[in-house]
């Protein structure tokens, strides 16, 4: 007993001696400081890597493309949208069988990188061949063949989304909601990536060129209409969702502090309630719906639906830009209540906010690459869907899809009433000019109304209204991918 | 085929590495002394595997079959260490021996990966260095007048300081280094050593207001001549180094909370007085836009390090050379690449437990001087690792520090052992006061046991 009473004061003696709190309190310290220098590590791994070694500066992309051949891309069901052919000399020529039909979510590969040929290069340069491939390539004194990446690309659907489109600039997007899966994006004007050396000298001469430019994903455009969807899901929040008592008389316009939103074309839409209002695209409704919400809360719903916010996405785009904060006046918050205003969205975001609402509101990152294969066919990375956000709540994407859906049977997008499908959608003709009678025809929806399978997104520029100009296009879409899909 | 095989070792030499480093931390759990050994004994079957699949690689990829002697007396100059320091030191921290041996068989496979020639000429200093450190351990031990020579290493470090300002070669917009022959040495790696001991002998006699006074004018006169001669990397390790030992020292945390206010202060008057400063700064904040000019070292080593990846790239596979000074500033960027990240990460890991072993032993020891000094050379050891492995990453600007063992340089090297030597000699010391207790104890005992025979 004795003995370990002695022991123990004998310790408590050394204790008193040593002081260790200091060098353990710096030890920790220190620790910490390292593991946030891993943690940076990681963190360029994980989120800046890509954009790093992508980079024309990376001298390693050369020593990679002397070591592998330059892998293939292929639609989903495998057709090749890009490829490397050996000439007969020797010499190595990418080759794009599809010509323009893929020009910018494709990309090309020579003068730059862009698109897939961009996002995947440097897997594009790996080889993940089988090592008995690897053995009978290097005995063969052959390179290795890069890593092919499958896309989530619909030939037939691209190719109808493209010929819809016509002469018209402008941009078509086909996401699936519930993965997020685009199946088809087409942006005009295009051009031949075969080509790309050639015609290089002119595209990067002319500075008002934006054939380079995929506007599916970086083309900001006035909302126009389309954006009723944002205001009408605000006013929803706003009044706890119960909007049985709006009404409203309309009468083609609506006047507050001086300034006046006229209804597209004059029109005069009478005594609307709130789904009619949405339904008709009535101006002077949602003008008058506009000045009554609270704008720090508008604010926070934009937020939600990823205005001002950077995207999981890794194709380039661009952010959409919701511009209204409470010291404006009642005109731009009129304005931007119809979409006009200073806002700013792109196709792939309004897509990104429909297919949300389609997917009982969580909205999933759009991606374009399936998966990775090895030359030699073994899977060698495969995406999958992954939830960008939550956006907004079962309840009120139900109540969401109730007005959309309205908008197809009794509203501006009625061209798609009463086919083998229900559809739900909103359409938007948004002024981009002094000139009224000039507008870029928006429509951006979903099918079936009830089990959404396929989301479009189409902007028509200079066309005309989105009632007569998209709505068309997305019904040959809708028929094309049902016809195909049944 | 040489080139699958190698390409296939890379995942083998990670999972070593790997293995490795988990043993680190096991080493550090397991409080029974005997229950160790098998630990270290794999750690060094894991070195010797990374040394051997490197080699491999290394001969497979050139088909130069020469490097195999080279490897030969790299294996016996490992060998031997591990041997003769258990042999002569049987008491000394093993796991510090072992970490130290693993860095330096990182170190050997990079350079020759990078250049031959100077990977030879790093193995030479390398082996004098160890010889050499051999004998601290027990120098250390012996020689109880060091602690009074306070200051001989005051002196003996500012003079040399200063000398290398006025005099000194022009190597890289700082004035850095003495030439001789094909040898150029760095003194301020020297006077690491020196000033560790000098601020520990000061700290050791008193902890007066007046006292720290003079030590904190002494102190910033070799910060200060560092910063004149732009050495900007070591000005900032001694600072720490100063701070922490001051704290630790005075168990005030007001002096080290006044010291890092003071520094910032210093740093934002540097900043607007030294265009160098502005450059690095620039080049941290936005290397991309600068990419041509002032961002090209820290892009390429981003470059280096992304293209890796987490397996990298395999020897011979990857561009290291591509980044200017790799073989010193951005040897981390070069492991990254061509062994990958997840090997790196564990390489900065078994630095940190090299860090926290020197800092445990500094707890242990009761003798204040012995003390300080561990907690000097622990944190000149892991500011540099700091420094270099931040800046290279881009955690903080870049600031031209060497990777302690790994980089190639012969000054760094031969002080970063020698400061390793005489963590182990403090182990000497440790034991020592712990054998010392013992005794006491069992004088007690016995003297316990005769009273109760008594009663």
């Amino acid at each position: 007993m004795q003995k370990k009473e002695n022991e123990q004061s004998n310790r408590s003696v050394n204790r008193k001696e040593i002081h260790n709190g200091e060098i353990l309190f710096i030890t920790i310290l220190v620790s910490v400081l390292m593991f946030a220098v891993i943690w940076n590590i990681v963190d360029f791994m994980l989120h800046e890597k890509e954009e790093a070694i992508n980079n024309s500066f990376n001298p390693r992309q050369e020593l990679l493309a002397s070591q592998n051949i330059r892998g293939s891309i292929y639609s989903k069901d495998g057709e090749v949208l890009a490829k490397t052919r050996i000439l007969p000399d020797g010499t190595e020529e990418r080759y794009y069988p599809y010509e323009n039909l893929f020009s910018h979510v494709v990309g090309y590969s020579t003068k730059g990188k862009t698109g897939i040929e961009y996002s995947e290069n440097m897997k594009l340069l790996s080889s993940h061949a089988s090592i008995s491939n690897k053995i009978q390539n290097e005995l063969n004194a052959e390179k290795n063949i890069g890593d092919s990446v499958i896309t989530t690309l619909d030939v037939s659907l691209q190719q109808v989304a493209y010929e819809a489109l016509g002469v018209y600039s402008g941009a078509i997007i086909v996401t699936e909601p519930s993965t997020g899966k685009i199946l088809a994006m087409v942006s005009k004007p295009d051009y031949d990536p075969n080509e790309i050396a050639y015609i290089w000298e002119d595209l990067v001469g002319d500075e008002t060129s934006t054939v380079l430019l995929n506007r599916a994903s970086q083309g900001l455009y006035p909302p126009g209409s389309t954006f009723k969807i944002v205001t009408a899901l605000e006013y929803y929040r706003q009044n706890n969702g119960d909007v049985s008592g709006y009404n409203y008389s309309c009468n083609g316009h609506f006047t507050k502090g001086g300034s006046t939103i006229r209804c597209y074309h004059g029109q005069n839409h009478g005594s609307v309630g709130f789904e009619r209002s949405f339904a008709k695209s009535c101006n002077s409704s949602f003008a008058n719906i506009g000045t009554s919400l609270d704008i720090a809360e508008f604010q926070n719903t934009c937020r939600d639906l990823l205005f001002d916010s950077d995207l999981k996405l890794q194709i380039p785009y661009k952010r959409s830009m919701f511009q209204l904060t409470e010291t404006d006046n009642d005109d731009l918050v009129m304005q931007t209540s119809i979409g006009q205003g200073k806002t700013q969205i792109t196709p792939l975001h309004l897509n990104m906010i429909t297919a949300a609402i389609a997917n009982k509101g969580k909205c999933m990152t759009p991606y374009v690459v399936d998966s990775l294969e090895s030359a030699t066919g073994s899977v060698v990375k495969k995406n999958v869907p992954s939830e960008e956000t939550v956006m907004m709540t079962e309840e009120e994407a139900a109540f969401m899809t109730g007005l959309m859906t309205e908008v197809v049977l009794s509203g501006t997008a009625s061209k798609l009433d009463g086919l083998s499908y229900t559809a739900a959608g909103k359409t938007g003709s948004a002024e981009f000019s002094a000139n009224k009678d000039d507008s870029h025809a928006w429509f951006t929806g979903f099918a079936p109304a009830q089990d959404p399978q396929v989301c479009v997104t189409i902007i028509v520029e200079s066309a005309g209204s989105g009632g007569d100009y998209a709505v068309p296009i997305a019904k040959r879409i809708f028929d094309h991918y049902f016809e195909t899909n049944s | 085929m040489a080139h699958v095989i190698s390409d296939l070792s890379k995942y083998v030499i990670v999972f070593f590495m790997a293995l490795y480093t988990v043993l680190c931390l096991l080493s550090v759990r397991n409080k029974e002394d005997d229950d160790r050994d098998w630990i270290y004994a794999i750690q060094i079957i894991c070195m010797f595997m990374v040394h051997f699949l490197g080699f491999a690689a290394i001969c497979l990829e050139t088909g130069d079959i020469s490097y195999i002697i080279f490897y030969g007396f790299q294996q016996i100059l490992l060998f031997a260490t591990i041997a003769l320091y258990r042999v002569i030191y049987p008491e000394v921290n093993k796991l510090i021996i072992n970490n130290m041996c693993m860095l330096l068989t990182i170190s050997f496979v990079i350079l020759t990966r990078i250049s031959y020639e100077r990977s030879i000429k790093q193995f030479f200093i390398v082996t004098a260095s160890l010889i050499v450190g051999l004998f601290i351990p027990y120098l250390v031990k012996k020689l109880k007048f060091l602690k009074y020579l306070t200051w001989m290493y005051a002196s003996a470090g500012i003079l040399l300081l200063t000398v290398v300002a006025v005099l000194g070669a022009v190597t890289h917009g700082a004035k850095l280094s003495y030439s001789f022959g094909s040898y150029s040495f760095q003194p301020s790696e020297v006077v690491k050593i020196l000033f560790v001991f000098f601020v520990a002998g000061m700290l050791k006699e008193s902890k007066s207001f007046l006292q720290v006074v003079i030590t904190t004018v002494i102190a910033a006169m070799h910060v200060l001549i560092l910063v004149l001669s732009t050495d900007l990397g070591s000005a900032l390790i001694f600072f720490i180094t100063y701070l922490v030992m001051l704290y630790v020292a005075t168990r005030k945390i007001y002096y080290l909370l006044a010291g890092l206010g003071a520094g910032g202060l210093a740093a934002y008057i540097a900043y607007h007085l030294f265009s160098h400063i502005q450059v690095r700064v620039v080049a941290w904040l936005d290397p991309w836009s600068h990419i041509n000019d002032e961002g090209y070292q820290i892009t390429q080593s981003l470059f280096a390090i992304g293209t890796g990846g987490w397996y990298g790239m395999g020897l011979y596979q990857g561009n290291p050379t591509a980044i200017p000074y790799v073989e010193q500033d951005f040897v981390f960027s070069a492991i990254a690449e061509e062994f990958g990240v997840i090997f790196a990460i564990c390489m900065i890991l078994v630095c940190l437990s090299c860090f926290v072993a020197i800092m445990t032993i500094a707890m242990r020891i009761k003798e204040e001087f012995y003390r300080f000094i561990a907690v000097g050379i622990g944190m000149i050891y892991i500011t540099q690792v700091f420094l270099t492995i931040g800046g290279g990453t881009r955690f903080i600007p870049l600031t031209g520090v060497t990777l302690p063992l790994v980089s190639y340089g012969g000054s760094s090297v031969l002080a970063t052992i020698v400061m390793f030597c005489i963590v182990l000699g403090l182990y000497g010391v440790k034991e020592q006061e712990g054998m010392k207790n013992a005794k006491k104890r069992k004088r007690t005992v016995k003297s316990v046991r005769e009273q109760e025979r008594d009663s």
